[in-house]
């Protein structure tokens, strides 16, 4: 711990969630809608000093003994490459979108648009690519295979529980969710949103631009918000639960020592306790409906006013376009991931635990 | 004429030849559509496409490998299947021979890291189709068609993290379907599952919730291990296996891969 590598140059503080997250969802919007920011960013220049700087981050890490053990557990390798991977096609699609956006911006087609009438035999063109991407992925997968045993542990247990557990790494992501949530919303009301948010998108989406094609400008509000979810909700958690979570569910700094004993006091505080106790001065009301009006008022207020107060302000040119209907199914799909984000910043700056908490119904939002 | 070209000659002449292949070598137009045509595999493919379609840069080439590496642990998984006995008693043992007594034996190697390439390489070919607009009308059932097809990826997933019945296989799948306790109205520790009951009786419990219908059981045990695999081995890729016919089917029904209107 004392030893000097990469790592131990950023501040502990700065390893902390409720520091890096905020900031990465800020730094991502003001991206992602900055026409100049984004087209310098997704200059071949900057993506390959972007890439040259983290690998350098990452081979100097190695030298860090708990890093390397992270990285370099089989299951974890998977990680590491969709890292590069997410990263090297969000840039080759940003840039072909840019690109497209100032073609379109001179009046001209985008760059597909010149192939798209021409057509080609399947044997040999498409054959010829399809066996060759076969190939190398054949190659691939021979080497990684024989380069590294597939992971085994011990015989399984009752007796012996992990410190830490993990879900597989693809769900680590919602289960770093479950820090927030409780189980019927981490577990099971939000994957069925992401799964039926999904399917619906091609019904709620009426922008007929930007089919067949890469591009920003034509469906920017489209783009951000998938591009938000993907990135940042998805792959940014998944790595916070990869890397920064060790013991107890703590998060360790990179680098750090996992310590079995490292205990953080959570001392988190139900809205109806804000309220009732902290905000009139007198104890709890016995029954649950009167002590969590606060909560119910609050939430009913986001989802029942929420969409009104937006359809008239932010949204009001995508209400007119979209009708009541795709209107309605968007901005509650937008609400209720952006109230993931909120609950989360509220239990880092309030510690505020539950909006509607009724243990008597195991019913806690 | 030589001596080879004339035994060429025979042997892609002679009745054996012929009666599998119905085509002259495709090098002509009309030899090259049947090549296509005839083949029950490339008939997946239209004759021709359209060249902005098979650009490396714009489909990424996600699609094909997704299904190659389907295709890929469908091979490895029958071979596994032929060592592994999926019952607590043999299951660990059986996967301890499978890597200490087989000879460069990479079978287990290349299902697992292959399951997890599929993973991504799912993910980025959603990703892929979203960033180019493909899911626009007339493509908007082949995108939910997919959408399942990426849930069920992720389930076969989760289902063999199970099989080797490891620390890690147990410990996670517990840690995953701890949620199942939790789900309204079916889970004993959802929401409001404590109302179902017939009088004081409650009817929802740790002994009658889709947990339990799920693990056979009210841990991650011997039943569970049988569950998820007659699961991962045949219910989920019989599932995904007709859904990967009917995406295939709809790409070329919708027009092929989508391009500038
Ligand atoms: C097991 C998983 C999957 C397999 C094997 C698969 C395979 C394919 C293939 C081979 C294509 C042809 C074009 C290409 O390669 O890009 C395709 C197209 C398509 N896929 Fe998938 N896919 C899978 C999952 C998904 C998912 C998760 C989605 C979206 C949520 C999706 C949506 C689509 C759509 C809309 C098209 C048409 C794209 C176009 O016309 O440009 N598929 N798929």
């Amino acid at each position: 711990m004392a030893e000097h590598d990469v790592f131990s140059y950023v501040p502990t503080w700065a390893w902390q969630p409720k520091f890096f997250f905020p900031i990465l969802s800020l730094l991502f919007f003001i991206v992602i809608w900055n026409d100049r920011l984004i087209r310098f960013l997704v200059k071949p220049a900057t993506a390959l000093t972007v890439l040259a700087v983290a690998t350098i981050i990452f081979c100097l890490g190695l030298k860090n003994p708990t890093f390397r053990a992270i990285v370099s557990k089989g299951d974890n390798i998977p990680i590491v490459m969709m890292l590069l991977l997410v990263g090297f096609f969000t840039w080759l699609a940003l840039r072909r979108g840019t690109l497209n956006d100032d073609r379109i911006a001179q009046g001209l087609k985008p760059m597909e648009e010149d192939e798209a009438h021409q057509k080609v035999m399947v044997w040999p063109d498409l054959v010829y690519i399809e066996f060759i991407c076969l190939i190398l992925i054949s190659a691939g997968l021979l080497v990684w295979s024989l380069a590294m045993k597939a992971p085994l542990e011990q015989p399984a247990t009752r007796v012996d529980t992990p410190n830490p557990s993990k879900a597989p790494w693809y769900f680590l992501g919602l289960q770093e969710l479950l820090v927030y949530f409780d189980p019927w919303i981490a577990g099971v009301l939000l994957p069925g949103i992401v799964i039926g948010g999904l399917i619906a998108i091609p019904y709620i989406d009426n922008n007929p631009k930007g089919q067949g094609y890469y591009t920003l400008r034509e469906r920017r509000f489209a783009i951000s918000m998938f591009l938000y979810g993907f990135l940042i909700l998805w792959v940014v958690l998944i790595n916070v639960g990869t890397f920064l979570r060790g013991p107890n569910w703590n998060i360790f700094p990179l680098g750090d020592v996992w310590d079995v004993h490292k205990i953080e006091v959570l001392n988190n505080v139900n809205l109806s306790e804000y309220f009732w106790v902290l905000g009139m001065g007198q104890p709890l009301p016995a029954h649950w409906f009167v002590r969590e009006l606060p909560g119910f008022i609050l939430v009913g207020g986001y989802l029942v006013l929420g969409p009104a107060i937006l359809a008239k302000t932010l949204f009001k040119k995508m209400y007119q376009e979209l009708g009541f209907v795709r209107y309605s199914i968007l901005v509650m799909l937008f609400l209720l991931m952006l109230s993931v984000v909120l609950k989360m910043v509220l239990r880092w700056s309030f510690n505020l635990k539950y909006f509607v908490a009724i243990p008597e119904f195991f019913f806690n939002i | 004429m030589t001596a080879i070209q004339r035994i060429k000659q025979k042997f892609f002449e002679s009745q054996v030849w012929r009666s599998i292949f119905r085509h002259g070598y495709p090098d002509t137009r009309r030899n090259q559509s049947l090549a296509v045509l005839s083949n029950v595999f490339l008939h997946l493919h239209p004759v021709s496409v359209r060249k902005s379609g098979i650009r490396l840069s714009y489909t990424w080439c996600m699609g094909g490998i997704s299904f190659f590496l389907f295709l890929v642990l469908t091979v490895t998984g029958v071979m596994l299947m032929f060592y592994y006995r999926p019952t607590a008693e043999f299951a660990y043992n059986d996967i301890v021979q499978l890597r200490e007594d087989v000879a460069m034996g990479i079978m287990r190697e290349l299902h697992r890291w292959g399951a997890h390439a599929m993973v991504i390489s799912v993910w980025l070919h959603m990703y892929r189709v979203f960033l180019t607009g493909s899911y626009k009308p007339p493509r908007e059932f082949n995108w939910a068609v997919g959408v399942i097809l990426l849930k069920l990826t992720l389930l076969l997933s989760f289902t063999g993290y199970l099989l080797p019945w490891d620390q890690l296989a147990i410990w996670a799948i517990t840690v995953g379907t701890n949620m199942a306790r939790a789900t309204p109205g079916a889970g004993h520790e959802g929401p409001f599952s404590s109302m179902i009951k017939l009088g004081d009786i409650p009817l929802l419990h740790s002994g009658s919730d889709v947990r339990f219908a799920l693990l056979g059981g009210r841990f991650v045990a011997a039943p569970a291990l049988l569950r998820f695999y007659v699961l991962h081995c045949v219910g989920f890729p019989l599932i995904a296996g007709v859904l990967m016919a009917v995406h295939f089917w709809r790409v070329r029904k919708d027009g092929g891969v989508s391009g500038p209107l």
